[in-house]
């Protein structure tokens, strides 16, 4: 029993102390999702009305940013393939972090898709036996079983590697690794199933090819890894957790790698519909260059375009790699080029022309933008919170019979005084925990 | 450890136990329970269960709630059937191109018809204009506004749910809150309808509305006729569409844009009776259906008679 109430202790300590940047993070999170709350709470109130979206455009910025998270989800894998498949031991070490990262971008997906929905509060008819599942013709019910499994999968090993360590007891691999093993296949699969989505579409020919595909892994694992490399440079700096540069440098180079497929894909994509001249070119053309006078997209996915290919540059190029200057604009420009790309630059263009030849362009509106905050920062508070005891138990500053975290001036003082104190009293009483120095 | 109580139940225990328990006997005494759920409409509205699932029961009480709120809401008496498909029928439709001059009065008898929202506008069929020469869609005009109908080298072309036989739409509903019924028309329960918006991303032909706010239908023109899987006043955030006005054919009579056609453009029956009128037509015109290489097998015949 006294372990159980450390671990919470610790837990609760752990949480709620930290150095003043990190209360005004917490602070700011907070009054995003406050935000997002209120903006939501009109949603609710007056319908989607409030949104920018209309029956020619059905699907917005909330569709947008959840295609783009999955994709981040699914860039876990990047780490995982060359941790336990290569034994690449710089990554090895910051796997966890990785699937922390995954685990954050799913809960923002599950958020994103129920704030666009008409009646949230009737999404329990999707569930077998009490509702009607559309099984297995609806892709959306294969999509949240395999967004929901991978969120269990990843919270499963990471919760045991990191107990194991909190507990001080060996990792048994017999445990762990099949389900390591099986999240490789799952990371292509919430990613594959997702583009499965817009791929069976015939009414929608922007989406109905089978390139979607493949390219929506490809800039998932450009985006994905790119947020990992800076995250890690903060943690790094923050905390006692050490991320070997190697391991940093190795994630780049697979970034590249992806973007140039993803660039190589997109030519494929824009041959295609520019050659080949049919109606079909429509959407493509209104993305690029505007349709019949109407352009609003087309400033954005030029500098998306030149976001990726100057990260994909500087990626490439091992001094520009190496250098930490350059190695954080390319992850930024390619985060913004990615969510710009395959966010709005991806759902609105199914929906221009809609299937009648209507061009209607949609633009999202305050209620949409601030939602999306407030679940960014929900997304972001549970990262933030996820680290917080994950990378003490990771440094081996949070064990089971561990002290806790350390205060200004350490445990001298009429505090460290009482604090000891305390241990010691815990230690007689609980007699069957030895008495720690 | 501290030192568990050897002989059983506290007193603290007990004193909480027997609170709880007549705090239950209390509320179960007083009706509690029957007066919450009868008397709670809107919980009964959400528990409730598809509609292909109800029994005759479930579909009977259904229609009494509803018909309670609507004389609440709007101070009417309505007639709210659950009629199921005819035995060996499946409806189909024609549309004469030749005949159609763009009025669009079928627009409007369909919206007054189906109590379709006026604010935020929600209409149906939406009518096409062409340039003769071609059936480009990209370049056909919605909001064509001229002083009479039918302009001089143009031709019109109605839109509206084509009751495919192999609906994209039915096959893309997570909830199966759509389905293809056996006489052939494509339904929504708008109460199982989570408003995910799937099937109008399915659609090859633009036929489904969203309710983007609360439908608004002035209360003198409201249709007090009313299908559960038609023209029912609906909520917001759910979908619908044309029914081949399910009140009216599963009730032995014609959809309202077929009737009020000035023209005689639109032809309506039943597919599998070969002495119908729309058997005739897929007989004797040369019908085509748009897109049909999407392989929707819709049930809506276009053709040229002149």
């Amino acid at each position: 029993m006294y372990k159980v109430r450390h671990f919470f202790y610790q837990l609760t300590q752990r949480l709620i102390k930290g150095p003043p940047i990190y209360y005004a993070w917490i602070l700011f999170l907070l009054a995003l999702i406050g935000i997002g709350a209120y903006a939501y709470a009109q949603q609710l109130k007056q319908g989607m009305t409030v949104t920018g979206l209309t029956d020619q455009v059905s699907w917005g910025l909330y569709i947008g940013n959840f295609t783009f998270l999955v994709g981040v989800a699914a860039a876990a894998v990047l780490l995982i393939v060359p941790a336990y498949i290569y034994d690449f031991g710089p990554i090895k070490e910051i796997t966890i972090l990785g699937e922390i990262l995954a685990a954050s971008a799913l809960f923002m997906c599950m958020l994103f898709v129920t704030v666009d929905l008409g009646h949230p509060e009737r999404v329990w008819h999707l569930l077998p036996i009490v509702g009607t599942p559309n099984f297995p013709s609806t892709l959306l019910g294969w999509d949240i079983i395999v967004i929901n499994g991978y969120l269990l999968i990843n919270i499963g090993i990471a919760t045991y590697l990191l107990g194991m360590l909190y507990l001080e007891k060996p990792e048994n691999k017999w445990i762990y690794m099949p389900f390591v093993l099986l999240s490789i296949p799952w990371a292509i699969g919430i990613h594959t199933v997702t583009a499965y989505l817009y791929n069976g579409l015939g009414a929608r020919p922007f989406w109905n090819t089978a390139i979607i595909v493949p390219r929506f892994l490809a800039s998932a694992f450009c985006s994905g890894p790119a947020i990992s490399i800076m995250a890690f440079q903060l943690i790094r700096k923050f905390t006692r957790f050490e991320v070997r540069d190697e391991a940093l440098f190795k994630m780049a180079e697979m970034v590249a790698i992806a973007m140039g497929l993803n660039l190589v894909l997109l030519g494929a994509e824009v041959f295609k519909e520019i050659y080949t001249d049919t109606w079909h070119k429509a959407p493509i053309l209104y993305l690029f260059v505007g349709l019949h006078g109407h352009s609003a997209l087309v400033k954005w996915i030029w500098i998306s375009m030149g976001c990726n290919l100057l990260a994909f540059i500087l990626f490439l190029i091992p001094t520009t790699k190496k250098n930490h200057v350059t190695l954080n604009l390319a992850c930024i420009l390619i985060v913004i080029g990615v969510w710009l790309e395959k966010g709005m630059g991806f759902i609105i263009p199914g929906f221009v022309p809609t299937p009648l030849g209507e061009i209607w362009e949609y633009w999202p509106k305050t209620v949409e933008i601030l939602v999306s905050l407030g679940i960014l920062g929900f997304g972001l508070l549970h990262y933030t919170l996820a680290l917080k005891i994950a990378i003490p138990i990771e440094t081996g500053e949070m064990r089971v019979l561990g002290t806790l975290p350390v205060s200004k001036n350490g445990n001298k003082g009429l505090r460290g005084l009482i604090k000891n104190l305390y241990i010691k009293i815990q230690g007689i009483v609980n007699k069957d925990i030895p008495i720690p120095r | 450890m501290r030192k568990k109580e050897s002989n059983g139940v506290s007193r603290r225990t007990f004193l909480k136990a027997s609170g709880a328990a007549s705090a239950v006997l209390a509320l179960g005494g007083c009706g509690f329970r029957e007066k919450f759920f009868s008397s709670n409409d809107t919980l009964k509205e959400f528990i409730q269960r598809n509609f292909k699932e109800m029994s005759p029961e479930e579909i009977e009480e259904v229609r009494q709630r509803l018909l309670k709120q609507y004389k609440k809401k709007y101070g009417r008496d309505f007639v709210l059937g659950t009629e199921p498909p005819f035995p060996n029928v499946v409806f189909a439709y024609g549309l004469d191109l030749s005949r159609c001059i763009g009025c669009r009065r079928c627009v409007y008898a369909c919206v007054q018809e189906n109590n379709q929202s006026r604010r935020p506008e929600i209409q149906w069929i939406r009518v096409l204009r062409f340039k003769k020469g071609s059936m480009n869609f990209e370049e056909s005009d919605h909001y064509y506004d001229p002083r009479m109908v039918p302009e001089e080298g143009y031709y019109y072309m109605p839109v509206q749910c084509q009751q495919c036989e192999n609906p994209p739409c039915v096959k893309v509903c997570p909830t199966k809150a759509t389905w293809k019924d056996s006489d052939g028309i494509v339904v929504i329960d708008y109460n199982w309808c989570i408003g995910c918006r799937y099937c109008m991303a399915a659609c090859p032909y633009w036929a489904r509305r969203f309710n983007f706010a609360e439908p608004e239908i002035p209360i003198k023109e409201i249709n007090r006729n009313l299908h559960y899987l038609g023209n029912r006043p609906r909520m917001r955030g759910v979908v619908e569409k044309c029914t081949f006005c399910v009140q009216r054919t599963r009730r032995g009579r014609y959809p309202a844009c077929v009737e009020v056609c000035p023209v005689g453009a639109r032809k309506f029956g039943n597919i599998l009776d070969p002495k119908s009128e729309i058997s005739q037509v897929i007989e004797r015109q040369r019908v085509f259906r748009l897109k049909e290489d999407l392989n929707t097998q819709s049930r809506f015949y276009y053709f040229f008679s002149i």
